[in-house]
């Protein structure tokens, strides 16, 4: 077998993997003095790292003797994740200093988990696979503890390491199974054994079940999304944006990658499964939030019921499904992104104010973020004209085309559910007497990127075809 | 003559309107002269879009009952969906009623709301650029974008600036209207897989199996019934009616309403000819409990304003009766009255604003012999509350008669038990009034308001002459209406040939306007 490393498509990872380390010695030789620079040139790292994979070919090959590959599909996911890992550094710097918090760890366990999520998206093997999904992990659960004086982002970091620590078990004995009865871990050798058998055995099937129970915990999809609201709640803010805004899509990349590639075969199997957790999901994620009045906790229900949506896309299993996954992690992404820069303002007195009544009369106080934050919630809620729906528009006729009208019908009807309390944000702060301003002074880097997920989510309808025609297009490089 | 992109820039004029106004800034002091710059503009901007529709209107080709003024772009490829504008008989006429009751809105706020102005006004043109984009959209995605995106400022306007109950009125309204919408847009996106097409046109020539369009036809019917609104789907209209600023009544009872009357004719009866026949049967049934039931009830109603919203839901039942008529007539009556409601009821609810604005209390026993000190008032309101009960000589009359006329021709008891609402309309109105403005003068304070201020006239004059205009003169409506409406007919006949259906009702009629001309002239 001849060695083909063919190492030059990963260059944009070897430069963020060198990076944090070179990081690493910087901070334990500054201490936590440096933890500013390194958060902002950490920020310049990705950068310079989206650039250089805007360098590298996105033609279909193959890296490291098969382990990973490189195509459109995963170089749109590094995009992602690049914005994803910039935005959430940027929304924490400011956070850091004022709870005290400002470890040199941060900004190198956001890039580690970033580097760790750029190889899952690429991973072709279930060996870099489990990897990439264990760099990842790790690093998100010393993340969700890093504000170590407090209990609850202690407590939130246990819950996530023993809950994350079995879904990973559940994904290796998911892994061995299926080792077992193909003969193989590489995804191209597991796809043409599934081909060539007539039926699928149920060694496999058990298999793949486990795997995606296990996947299920890392998108947090119904029934194993336990975690979700108690780690968003109990770690610091802008490691629940964090949580919020990347890792999804990271999981969700590679979630596509196994089942539209590896087990495409076999796709009759899986499909019920993602059924069921799309289902599921979004009937708890729009009923659960109803009850909640910490914000935090809202968000984490809303990102259940979201992921819900976005596995209807999966469960089409063809290529509009796949492109309007992509897109609609994309949108949510974005969306997100501007929500969690609200909320991380919530701040009175120097402490964070997370119920929902805290915004109420904000649109008296500071008009200009209430109104932001109403497009937000109605871009969420999915009510045209604003970006949501398009996301949602492209996930239903995917689900309809394949003739997953039960499905889809359940979608809009828990959107509507979850359009209550989406709205019940906008009535706090539109309809309620105004309460205390929140402090004054919002950073630069907040105003910039609400008013880029603003403008995004208000100006989506005037150019559409920018971002589904790439997303399209990425899509189409995995389902070839 | 090369047309300008008239629907086009009436639909992105008030957007940028609402934009000019969110970056109208003054010191502190100024912010008087910031909210008279804000209504200005705002008023110069919707009476620019009037002018436009002025322009389409007189540029319309009335013999015609193709698509007028087309627009079309590619808009998102990857879903084949185009930005398509274009108008008919029907929808122009939708058109002027909203960029009408624009400029009567701003005008009906100009003096009575005083807080947070620059918000209110960009809600309004931002929901007068989505009324406009709903009638004249041909594109099913396009349409569903505008249809839905009314809510956003409905739901703010309702809830920012309503009554006491107003977070709850607001919420029942978004709700409601929603879960009806997203059924309709499955509905849609299945109509896309099957046919391949999100064109109106290019969907209202298909053919579809019968069993699919009745599928397809309920998840239409759920979001046009809700927003008709029809029994028992009403309830959330005497909410949001009776917690909307007097503007937004306006507009929710001048074009809101309307949207699931046009739905019908632009979705269900081109589109799903058959599913339309089956379920006719219902819709009349639901059609007359509308108009009686709702007429018993607002019988006995305390507050003006749920008085009219009732007598809204009874009008309504007028329109849905004379749609699933299936007759020309019918279906031009429908058209017909829907129009005189949007001017009439929306003429109603600036009335009750007027006394309103001045005694700040919506219920009838507060008031009493307005004739006496508001002369003025006392006549406008009169031409209304006649054009709600239907008098020959008012709009009123036209609509609901060719209405009835067209249901008598599909079924005689479902006609003749309309009928009695128009004897209970004339009873809730005619008491209404008699209330309010004949009797005692019981309260000082009712008896001590002024008349009519030099706005309210200035909005309420033409619309009375509008009422009379087209009482005396339905034709200037029907020579427009009738190409559209027969064409309609046409080919809901064609659809049903091939499957033995030969309904004698469909046979051609002579164009309706002229018969009703001479009627109401005499």
């Amino acid at each position: 077998m001849i060695a083909n490393f063919n190492i030059m498509p990963l260059i944009p990872e070897l430069f963020l993997a060198l990076t944090a380390m070179g990081f690493l010695i910087v901070g334990a030789s500054q201490g936590n003095r440096s933890t500013a620079v390194l958060c902002w040139t950490s920020c310049l790292a990705t950068a310079i790292a989206a650039l250089l994979l805007l360098q590298v070919s996105w033609e279909n090959q193959l890296s490291l003797n098969g382990m990973l590959v490189i195509d459109e599909f995963s170089g749109f996911f590094k995009l992602m994740i690049l914005l994803g890992l910039a935005t959430s550094l940027a929304l924490s710097v400011d956070y850091l200093y004022k709870e005290r918090i400002a470890r040199f760890e941060y900004p190198v366990l956001v890039i580690m988990a970033g580097l760790g999520m750029m190889l899952m998206v690429s991973a072709n093997n279930m060996l870099s696979l489990y990897m990439s999904l264990e760099l990842q992990s790790l690093s998100l659960y010393v993340l969700a503890g890093i504000h170590r004086n407090s209990p609850k982002s202690a407590e939130a970091a246990i819950k996530y390491f023993v809950l994350g620590a079995l879904s990973s078990g559940l994904i290796l004995f998911g892994i061995s199974l299926i080792y077992g009865f193909t003969g193989s871990i590489d995804f191209a050798v597991i796809r043409e054994t599934l081909e060539q058998a007539e039926t699928a055995s149920p060694g496999i099937t058990i298999g793949l079940a486990f795997l995606l129970a296990g996947l299920a915990f890392k998108i947090s999809a119904v029934p194993f999304h336990m975690w979700t609201p108690d780690v968003y709640q109990g770690a610091p803010a802008p490691v629940t944006a964090f949580f919020a805004i990347v890792p999804k899509v990271a999981a969700l990349g590679l979630l596509m990658r196994l089942l539209f590639y590896a087990f495409l075969p076999v796709s009759g199997e899986w499909m019920q499964i993602v059924y069921f957790l799309s289902a599921a999901s979004m009937i708890v994620g729009a009923f659960a939030a109803l009850a909640q009045d910490n914000i935090k906790r809202l968000m984490a229900y809303s990102s259940i019921g979201n992921m819900g949506y976005v596995l209807i896309g999966v469960v089409a299993g063809t290529t509009e499904g796949a492109g309007a996954v992509i897109l609609y992690l994309l949108i949510y992404m974005i969306m997100t992104a501007g929500v969690f820069t609200v909320i991380l303002c919530m701040r009175r007195q120097g402490l964070m104010a997370m119920q929902i009544n805290d915004l109420a009369g904000l649109s008296k106080n500071s008009p200009v973020m209430a109104y932001a934050m109403a497009a937000l919630m109605f871009s969420m809620s999915g009510i045209p004209p604003l970006a949501g729906f398009f996301g949602k528009f492209f996930i239903f006729l995917a689900g309809v085309k394949q003739g997953l009208i039960v499905l889809v019908v359940l979608g809009v009807l828990s959107s509507v559910v979850s359009a209550y309390y989406y709205l019940r944000i906008v009535k706090v702060m539109f309809f309620d007497p105004a309460a205390d301003p929140f402090d004054r002074g919002m950073v630069l880097e907040k105003r910039l990127i609400l008013l880029v997920s603003v403008l995004f989510v208000i100006g989506f309808i005037l150019k559409p075809n920018l971002f589904v025609d790439s997303a399209m297009s990425a899509a189409k490089a995995l389902l070839l | 003559m090369i047309m300008p992109p008239v629907l086009t820039i009436m639909i992105f004029l008030p957007v940028i309107c609402a934009l000019m106004i969110t970056i109208i800034r003054g010191d502190k002091g100024d912010e008087e002269i910031v909210e008279k710059n804000v209504k200005h503009l705002s008023l110069f901007g919707s009476l620019f879009v009037l002018a436009f529709a002025v322009f389409m209107y007189a540029n319309f080709d009335k013999t015609s009952s193709d698509f007028q003024f087309v627009e079309k772009v590619s808009w998102v490829s990857a879903a084949g969906v185009n930005y398509h504008l274009g108008v008919d008989g029907i929808s122009i006429y939708f058109i002027l009623l909203s960029v009408f009751l624009t400029p009567v809105c701003i005008l009906a706020s100009w003096n009575s709301v005083k807080t947070r102005i620059k918000e209110y006004m960009i809600a309004f043109l931002i929901l007068e650029s989505m009324m406009i984009g709903t009638f004249a959209a041909l594109d099913t995605v396009l349409f569903y974008v505008f249809f839905e995106g009314v809510l956003i400022p409905m739901f703010l306007i309702i809830g920012i600036w309503g009554g006491p109950r107003r977070i709850y009125a607001s919420f029942k309204f978004f709700l409601f209207t929603l879960l009806g919408s997203v059924l309709m847009l499955v509905a849609l996106l299945s109509l896309y897989a099957t046919t391949g097409s999100t064109d109106i046109p290019t969907l209202m020539h298909s053919t579809l199996d019968v069993e699919y369009q009745k599928w397809i036809w309920l998840a239409f019917f759920a979001s046009f019934a809700v927003k008709m609104p029809m029994w028992p789907v009403h309830t959330w209209l005497p909410d949001a009616h009776v917690e909307a600023p007097t503007a937004g009544s306006v507009i929710l009872a001048g074009v809101l309403l309307k949207m699931g009357g046009y739905g019908f004719l632009r979705f269900s009866l081109p589109m799903l000819p058959h599913a339309s026949m089956y379920f006719a049967p219902l819709v009349l049934t639901l059609s007359v409990i509308a108009i009686i039931y709702a007429s018993l009830v607002a019988l006995v109603q305390d507050d003006m304003k749920k008085l009219i919203a009732y007598s809204s839901v009874a009008h309504m039942g007028f329109v849905t009766l004379g749609i699933f008529s299936f007759t020309q007539q019918g279906i031009e009556g429908a058209v017909f009255q829907m129009l005189s409601h949007g001017i009439i009821s929306a003429a109603l609810f600036l009335c009750v604003g007027v006394v309103y604005d001045r005694l700040h209390t919506r219920e009838i026993n507060r008031y009493g012999g307005l004739v006496k000190n508001m002369p003025n008032y006392a006549v406008v309101f009169m031409v209304f509350m006649l054009g709600s009960v239907g008098l020959p000589g008012t709009s009123g009359f036209v609509g609901e008669f060719l209405a009835l006329v067209g249901a008598y021709q599909a079924s005689t008891a479902f006609a003749a038990l309309a009928a009695t609402g128009l004897v209970l309309g004339a009873a809730y109105m005619l008491l209404l009034y008699r209330k309010v403005v004949f009797g005692p003068q019981k309260h000082k304070d009712a008896a001590a308001m002024e008349d009519l201020t030099a706005i309210e006239k200035l909005v309420l004059v033409p619309m009375a002459l509008l009422v009379i205009y087209y009482g005396v003169f339905p034709s200037t409506v029907m020579d427009r209406v009738a190409p559209s409406t027969a064409a309609l007919m046409t080919h809901y006949k064609m659809s049903h040939e091939p499957l033995g259906y030969n309904e004698a009702m469909l046979d051609t009629m002579p164009a309706a306007g002229e018969n009703s001309e001479k009627r109401s002239g005499s």
